[in-house]
């Protein structure tokens, strides 16, 4: 049932991806892009996205616990530390340059060309690169 | 301002919110793509199995759309398509992912963990990191598409 709820709720949200037009990274881009002919649709989706979250999670969370789990599973830091700033940053940069955050660039693997393919590579050898840096620290 | 345009995105926010609180409200978890991908690909253990399954569903979602011949795409150049081309060529997009990879694994999230998820439960490390990764971005941005003239 977990892997059903997870494959949905993928598929929700891949829907959401594609409808708003965010696996196109020239809207992403056009967005980015303040000094230039700017494309406002990265903030009708953040926004849509952020107010239905705030208001469906307060909803859930009246029940105390989640409908297939033990309890919400939620972060609990809130220090501002230089490796959540340095790591911004770099994403920062790395999401300029290409118009892809992690999201896009996988949903976009249906129409896969020699640059997401690139692009995906890399991004998973990140993510290795990453789980390394922070164990040894 | 494309009305249409926005109000697809507005759409398609909805939908991603929905995804959010169903992933809070059936397996309690946060609905962040990168660290769901990361822990599916990288990490073994009884959250692995969801987490395969999520990011299947990722990858569906334009291939069920192309079968139901539904074109429900918001792509700028093109009214019937549902994904866009690469900004720029293979060498630029494989640094752009090294950091994006780098990037959201040191910080903890991305644009839906920090951006979505992080803001509205109102977390200030999420709020902090999405200003900062969307004033990098936005620098980024102004210095290879104007300081240095054109994308590479």
């Amino acid at each position: 049932m977990k892997t059903v709820i997870g494959f949905l709720t993928g598929l929700v949200f891949s829907l959401g991806l594609t409808l708003s037009g965010m696996t196109d990274p020239a809207r992403v881009v056009g967005f980015l892009d303040v000094a230039g002919d700017w494309d406002p649709t990265l903030i009708f989706v953040l926004g849509g996205a952020v107010i239905t979250t705030f208001l469906g999670y307060r909803l859930v969370w009246r029940r105390g616990t989640p409908l297939l789990g033990e309890r919400f599973q939620l972060p609990t830091r809130r220090d501002i530390d230089g490796r959540l700033l340095l790591g911004a940053a770099l994403f920062g940069i790395g999401w300029g340059l290409s118009g892809y955050c992690p999201g896009p660039a996988i949903v976009s693997s249906s129409a896969m060309s020699l640059p997401l393919a690139g692009f995906l590579v890399t991004m998973l050898l990140g993510w290795w690169l990453a789980t390394r840096l922070t164990r040894n620290s | 301002m494309d009305m249409i345009s926005s109000m697809k995105g507005l759409a398609g926010g909805v939908l991603i919110g929905l995804s959010a609180v169903m992933l809070m409200a059936f397996l309690g978890r946060i609905a962040g793509i990168s660290g769901i991908t990361r822990g599916a690909l990288l990490e073994s253990g009884p959250d692995r199995r969801w987490r395969l399954a999520f990011v299947l569903g990722l990858i569906s979602g334009p291939l069920l759309l192309l079968l139901l011949n539904l074109d429900w795409g918001n792509v700028a150049a093109s009214t019937d398509a549902l994904i866009g081309d690469p900004a720029s060529g293979v060498l630029s997009m494989m640094f752009a992912g090294l950091l994006v990879g780098i990037g959201t694994g040191i910080g903890g999230g991305c644009t839906s963990g920090h951006g979505v998820c992080g803001i509205a439960r109102l977390s200030p490390r999420s709020l902090v990191a999405t200003v900062v990764f969307v004033a990098v971005a936005m620098l980024t941005v102004f210095v290879s598409q104007h300081l240095l003239g054109e994308s590479p």
